[in-house]
């Protein structure tokens, strides 16, 4: 009988549809008993979030102050402390999973699997390496616990509706001080989050300047999108980086993704590869991005791009 | 601070489109061109830059492997790196042992700071660093996008889904690098010639008694399923019909 221990993304005020989609992956393994785990300072309003999940069993809280914000040194021992009684433990494959995870798998004593992208079997799972050129199937092994981070493009979120128990409790750990959070600074931004959004546009090198970006927000604002970019724009500083898309960026799977400028390098498709509908616009016919776009357009973009933002009234 | 340990991992490089082999039992590496995995290059970039600082007076590279992995040692040395070690294996590394033998060698030199890429490009994992620091009892501040060093303190500024995060870090420790760290600098030629007669030690794994972790098999690998090459359009508004055709606008 399997036990999986999702481990609750979030930031203090509300889940990330990354666990949702945790649970989507942990609820393909036959049979599965699903918990969640949620370490907060308060935990209260996530917790309640978490336990409409499909598919979810309990959400257990763990309330510490040293919780908030999350820090991998101090959740990693409550969550080896948790594991004791789970077969399966998963969190995304986010930054804050791919921190959180491997250190609670190594005080566990086993490797993690990284990036499942589908479940064949109690301990078999697929995941892309070498940037998504292979996808590999591995067996963990039988005898331990299965420690995994769960790539989110391959994975809608599960469905709401439900109203799983709650129930706090404690884990006695000792917590180390040798770690301490300074400051988080955002993209100020009212546009969609990148990993959630359905509409992605995208810009890259091609832009050539950050004021060019203005094209691609303009764009963006008229389909209600986040912003995505290749590495070639945020290494030339047009762009933040937490845009990236991409085997080193963020691995998204939305409805539309809209690449502007951007050749396609297999880098950056690894990144996109899940999305619903993929829109190539680029000057260069050879650009390998047409290789995996639905609809392609060859051409300036920067006649192109106004022009569309103009025909979406 | 004394020393700094950096890892340098031989994968196959950055350019290379990975084959599947036909019978599905692995990758195509025959002849395939193979390099420093680059986040590890700017894992020792960032090193040697403390090092010219006058913040450390040491940085050693190691790397787990064959004696082929000699070769991206001696690319390391070039670069700057004082001396390497090689923890020689017949067969690749599973993170928790590849954490383990950097644990054993950490306790023989009495490392201060290790530094080392944020996942390697072949298996893509990212985990090693993390459990590095796990088994050494240490902090971690993976993804960096900037490192300060005070005294026996880090501040470092990582790279996360929602930005920029900093946090500070008592020494030693691990951190893993991000892309936007540094630009490694070009070997020159004076720089390989001098960097044949700096050390590079040879130890086999038995001697290091370390114990293997349990690792997953590897039971079948597959090409990817590729997208379909789609439809071409010749104007904006062939665009918005096509999309308006998928009920996407």
């Amino acid at each position: 009988m399997s036990k999986v221990l999702v481990i609750a993304e979030h930031n203090g005020a509300a889940l990330n549809p990354s666990t949702a989609k945790c649970v989507a992956c942990a609820k393909q393994i036959e049979g599965a008993d699903i918990d969640v785990a949620v370490f907060a300072a308060s935990a209260s309003a996530v917790a309640a979030e978490a336990a409409t999940i499909s598919g979810v069993g309990r959400v257990l809280t763990v309330e510490r102050e040293e919780n908030d914000p999350a820090i991998a040194a101090i959740l990693a021992p409550q969550i080896a402390a948790l594991a004791s009684s789970y077969s399966h433990v998963f969190g995304p494959s986010t930054a804050f999973g791919k921190d959180i995870m491997p250190r609670a798998a190594a005080l566990l004593g086993v490797n993690q699997i990284s990036d499942i992208m589908s479940v064949e079997g109690t301990h078999r799972f697929k995941r892309p390496i070498y940037a998504g050129n292979a996808i590999l199937m591995v067996e963990a092994p039988a005898d331990s616990v299965v420690v995994a981070t769960v790539r989110t493009a391959s994975y809608q979120a599960a469905e709401g509706g439900n109203s799983a128990a709650i129930e706090s409790t404690t884990v006695d750990v000792e917590l180390p001080t040798h770690t301490r959070f300074v400051e988080v600074q955002t993209g100020q931004s009212d546009r969609p989050d990148l990993q959630a959004a359905a509409r992605v546009v995208s810009g890259g090198r091609a832009l050539g300047s950050e004021e060019n970006f203005e094209l691609i927000y303009k764009l963006a604002d008229k389909l209600g999108a986040a912003i995505g970019s290749s590495r070639a724009a945020v290494d030339a500083g047009y762009v933040p980086p937490e845009t990236q898309v991409g085997q080193t960026g963020q691995i998204i799977a939305p409805d539309l993704y809209i690449a502007i400028g951007i050749s396609g390098a297999i880098q950056h498709i690894t990144g996109i590869k899940d999305a619903g509908t993929i829109v190539a616009i680029n000057k260069d016919e050879e650009a390998p991005i047409f290789e995996v776009s639905d609809i392609g357009l060859v051409g300036d973009l920067f006649s192109i791009v106004p022009e569309l933002t103009d025909a979406l009234s | 601070m004394e020393k700094i340990l950096v890892g340098l991992k031989r994968v196959v490089d950055y350019n290379v489109r990975v084959q599947v082999k036909s019978d599905g039992s692995g990758v195509e590496t025959d002849g395939v061109k193979m390099s420093i995995n680059p986040f590890d290059e700017i894992a020792l970039e960032e090193a040697l830059r403390i090092k010219e600082r006058g913040e450390a007076s040491e940085v050693i590279v190691l790397s787990i492997g064959t004696a082929d992995s000699q070769q991206q040692l001696r690319t390391g040395l070039a670069m700057g790196a004082d001396r390497a070690i090689l923890v020689e294996t017949d067969t690749s590394a599973d993170p928790l042992t590849a954490a383990r033998i950097f644990k054993a060698i950490i306790e023989r030199e009495n490392v201060d700071l290790v530094i080392l890429g944020k996942q390697a490009i072949d298996d893509d994992n990212s985990q090693t660093g993390q459990m590095l620091a796990a088994v050494w009892g240490r902090p971690q501040a993976t993804f960096a996008s900037e490192v300060s060093l005070d005294g026996n303190t880090a501040r470092v500024t990582r790279e996360v889904d929602i930005g920029l995060e900093t946090i500070e870090i008592d020494l030693p420790a691990v951190i893993t690098v991000d892309l936007r760290l540094n630009e490694p600098r070009y070997v020159k030629l004076p720089d390989i010639m001098k960097a044949k007669k700096k050390p590079l030690d040879q130890i086999p794994f038995a001697e290091l008694g370390v114990k293997s972790a349990p690792r997953a098999n590897e039971l079948q690998f597959e090409p990817p399923e590729g997208r379909q090459r789609g439809i071409m359009v010749d104007d904006v508004a062939g665009l918005v019909a096509a999309l308006k055709d998928k009920g996407l606008v």
